[in-house]
């Protein structure tokens, strides 16, 4: 993210969306017929692969938990992904720190109980990044891991917030995010419980305007939901 | 607030989702209550009964149960027996004592018994809390696997392919005349006179698997193996001979007994009553 | 794993596989272009329910010393873990490293991309071309849907723009695509006992006794070949697995539209 010097002025979207709206969502599931649970998640220009394999054999076997199972999250951009660079297959910090963040904002919802000593696997693959990846990983994972059977209290709805200038907006894409400088908030939302599993800041946001953008994204994040739920039951549709 | 059912049978549910409101409904296992909602623990289709709401699942990962007759894969030959894959998180192990019939000398070479990679029906007759799981090869129709292939299906189709006594698998193994042995585990066995035969029958059960959710399945199931096979088919009635367990008691058993082999057991299997929330649900 | 192949011949020698097609037959191949727009080329390939996506970015740099006058290709490939239990996470092991290298042969060896025409000026500024293919589903025969994302990836690519001191404006593509002399198909043939098959299932792959990759250009002319497998061949077996494996490329041309 390049430090500006001089203060652009975003008074419009660039893409021509309305401050609320967010951009066009393509959800999927079965696309890795291999995995015991799989889906893409579409968000403008973002593209996310999640494939949940588990719960299967741990393996160290020092990372076992006899209590429960564990979740392991694996986030990954496709070296050809991103508008610059092509960027070093393997780990990174920044990919590990996702890693983990998209393990928190999914755990919520699980019970791994009936499965001591073993783990649930979630691989996030991404061939096309254009801002709110971790968000579309994890509103991918969600719907992969319902897809894989396990239990469930409710999915994962995640997007990122942003703030500029006072204004609020949804969903940035990489040219707000990168370029205009708006600040990036990652948000992710559980709706039976009312409450939020991820979330992160980086700018100035007066705490009042924090408020509001929290609330707004409660209700964005229904239309989303919807869109999940019904991906996730398109396939037995077709039957019928 | 008046009791309302949000979800009619047969609907597909995904986590999360209101199914019903109002206390005066019993949420089964994959249900959760909250408050006066009860919504769905997973992925799965509603069937309802009464007053109680049940949800059937549909997808997820097998868990050993006591008794269960499964197709394992032998991994590892040990000491004193084998290590296999059971297709759930947990290998089981045959013992010595367990293994066959004969007398195995101390000194015999394991792996003419059983050697890596080959496939075995077993039957499980331990599962401790810690999911250490203990399996026989003794016992009727237990035996090793040959000359066939293996099909895999969600465990959670098994009920389905398997049908109301029987009359599922029985019809796709007249229709194709092959010999379809079905482990609790989704892991089945065709072995047919020829491959076209086998071919048909994982064509039917692959079939089955994926219109699991869909009423009339008996119906299209005969019309497509008519198709399949060009041969009229006749759809079973009444019980064929007991290799299999009724596929619905077994689903409802299966609910009231103490979990798994670590459980409390003073209840014994079998208990009649409501289908409890066994711990683990929420 | 004995047993396995015993009954996956008894399929072959009745002329058939366990999915029903011959011997000879692929799976329904498709091929979608363009499928990361951030990449300066894409493709993503499924050959049956096998899913393989290749992408390609380029960047400016200075030529090697001993090659002034030529520009770089680089070929990576990752067996992901998402699409198979049988990969491990971490650095690619012998299997990526060799899917790498027979593919990085065949689109080098037959002059796909002509390396000098990436230089723009001698001894300082070249266009280096990285392909890195990523697998999405394994259901056997990712050799061949490898390779073919990645020639697809490379006819879909575009230069960027750039500017004298040799920065590059990414979000800017040219109208210039790549120029490729040829694109070389892959195709890999198994032996196993005395049947030779084309497009693998993963049971198949597990049943070989050897297996033979061949990469053709547009003008029928071997590239590439790379043998794989525990078994050795004579002659005679080499020479009618080329025959399938030429066969087929000509078939699997057709399938790029670009």
């Amino acid at each position: 993210m390049a430090a500006k010097a001089v203060k652009i002025e975003y008074k419009k979207r660039s893409d021509g969306r309305s401050w609320e709206e967010l951009r066009p969502i393509e959800a999927k599931t079965g696309i890795v017929p291999r995995a015991d649970g799989s889906a893409s998640f579409k968000i403008g220009h973002t593209l996310a692969y999640a494939a949940v394999y588990g719960p299967r054999d741990l393996h160290p076997k020092f990372m076992q938990n006899p209590e429960t199972g564990i979740l392991r999250c694996r986030y990954n951009m496709m070296p050809f992904s991103g508008h610059g660079e092509r960027v070093r297959p393997g780990t990174s910090r920044r990919s590990q720190e996702i890693s983990m963040l998209m393990s928190k904002a999914l755990l919520p919802v699980l019970d791994l109980k009936d499965y001591p000593n073993s783990v649930v696997d979630v691989f996030v693959e991404l061939p096309e990044t254009d801002a709110g990846t971790r968000c579309a990983g994890i509103s991918a994972a969600a719907m992969a891991l319902a897809d894989a059977g396990l239990a469930m209290k409710d999915l994962v709805v995640s997007f990122s917030m942003g703030y500029y200038d006072g204004q609020i907006m949804c969903d940035l894409s990489g040219y707000e995010d990168c370029d205009v400088g708006v600040s990036d908030i990652p948000v992710a939302y559980i709706p039976s419980m009312d409450k939020f599993s991820l979330l992160q800041l980086d700018g100035e946001v007066p705490k009042e305007d924090l408020i509001k953008i929290l609330q707004l994204a409660k209700k964005k994040a229904l239309d989303m939901y919807k869109v999940q739920q019904e991906s996730l039951k398109a396939k037995y549709r077709q039957g019928e | 607030m008046t009791d309302t059912l949000h979800a009619k049978e047969r609907d597909i549910v995904v986590p999360g989702e209101i199914v019903a409101e109002g206390l005066g409904f019993l949420p089964s296992k994959g249900l959760y209550r909250e408050g006066e909602k009860i919504r769905a623990g997973r992925m799965g289709m509603i069937a309802v009964e009464g007053k109680v709401v049940k949800l059937i699942p549909l997808s997820g990962a097998y868990l050993p149960k006591l008794n269960d007759k499964v197709i394992c894969k032998v991994i590892d030959v040990l000491m004193t027996g084998w290590r296999v894959e059971t297709r759930s998180p947990y290998s089981a192990v045959l013992g010595l004592k367990d293994a066959t019939t004969e007398f195995v000398p101390r000194s015999a070479d394991l792996t003419q018994y059983y050697a890596l990679g080959e496939y075995i029906l077993c039957k499980i007759i331990q599962v401790t809390s810690q999911k250490l799981i203990d399996i026989t090869m003794k016992g009727p129709g237990l035996r090793k696997l040959k000359n066939g292939r293996l099909v895999e299906v969600n465990p959670h189709k098994v009920p389905r392919i398997i049908g109301k006594d029987g009359s599922m698998v029985l019809m796709m193994k007249n229709a194709t005349g092959c010999t379809i042995t079905v482990g609790q585990n989704g892991w089945i066995w065709v072995e047919g006179p020829a491959p076209e035969a086998e071919m048909q029958a994982v064509a039917a059960i692959k079939k089955v698997e994926e219109d699991a959710h869909l009423p009339g399945l008996t119906e299209k199931m005969k019309e497509f193996l008519e198709k399949l096979t060009g041969k009229p088919v006749e759809i079973p009635q009444g019980l064929p001979p007991m290799q299999e367990e009724p596929a619905y008691e077994r689903e409802e058993r299966r609910e009231r007994r103490p979990y798994g082999g670590g459980g409390d057991t003073r209840h014994g299997p079998g208990r009649r009553g409501p289908p409890r929330n066994t711990p683990g649900d929420n | 794993m004995k047993m396995t192949k015993e009954h996956v011949l008894k399929y072959l020698t009745s002329g058939t596989r366990y999915d029903g097609r011959k011997n000879d037959e692929y799976r329904e191949v498709k091929i979608e272009y363009g499928v990361s727009h951030a990449a300066e080329g894409s493709a993503r390939v499924s050959i049956g329910e096998t899913v393989v996506i290749a992408g390609v970015k380029m960047g400016l740099e200075k030529p090697y010393p001993d090659t002034p006058m030529q520009g770089n290709l680089m070929i990576n490939a990752e067996l992901t873990p998402m699409s198979s239990p049988l990969f491990e996470t971490g650095p690619p092991r012998e299997q990526a490293i060799e899917l790498s290298r027979v593919i990085d042969r065949s689109i080098r060896e037959s002059k796909a991309i002509e390396l000098t025409k990436l230089c723009i000026k001698e001894g300082e500024q070249a266009w280096s071309v990285m392909v890195d293919i990523v697998t999405v589903n394994d259901a056997g025969n990712l050799f061949d849907a490898a390779a073919l994302a990645a020639i697809a990836a490379l006819q879909d690519t575009a230069y960027p723009e750039h500017d004298a001191e040799g920065n590059v404006n990414y979000s800017k593509k040219t109208k210039e695509k790549l120029p490729l002399a040829q694109t070389p198909i892959e195709v890999t043939v198994l032996k196993i006992g005395d049947h030779i098959i084309a497009d693998p299932l993963p049971e198949e792959e597990e049943a070989l006794d050897a297996r033979l990759t061949v990469a053709v250009n547009d003008k029928n002319v071997i590239c590439a070949m790379q043998k794989g497998g525990d078994m050795p061949l004579s002659i005679d077996e080499i020479s009618a697995m080329v025959d399938l494996a030429m066969a087929k490329a000509k078939e699997l041309r057709k399938k790029l539209t670009r």
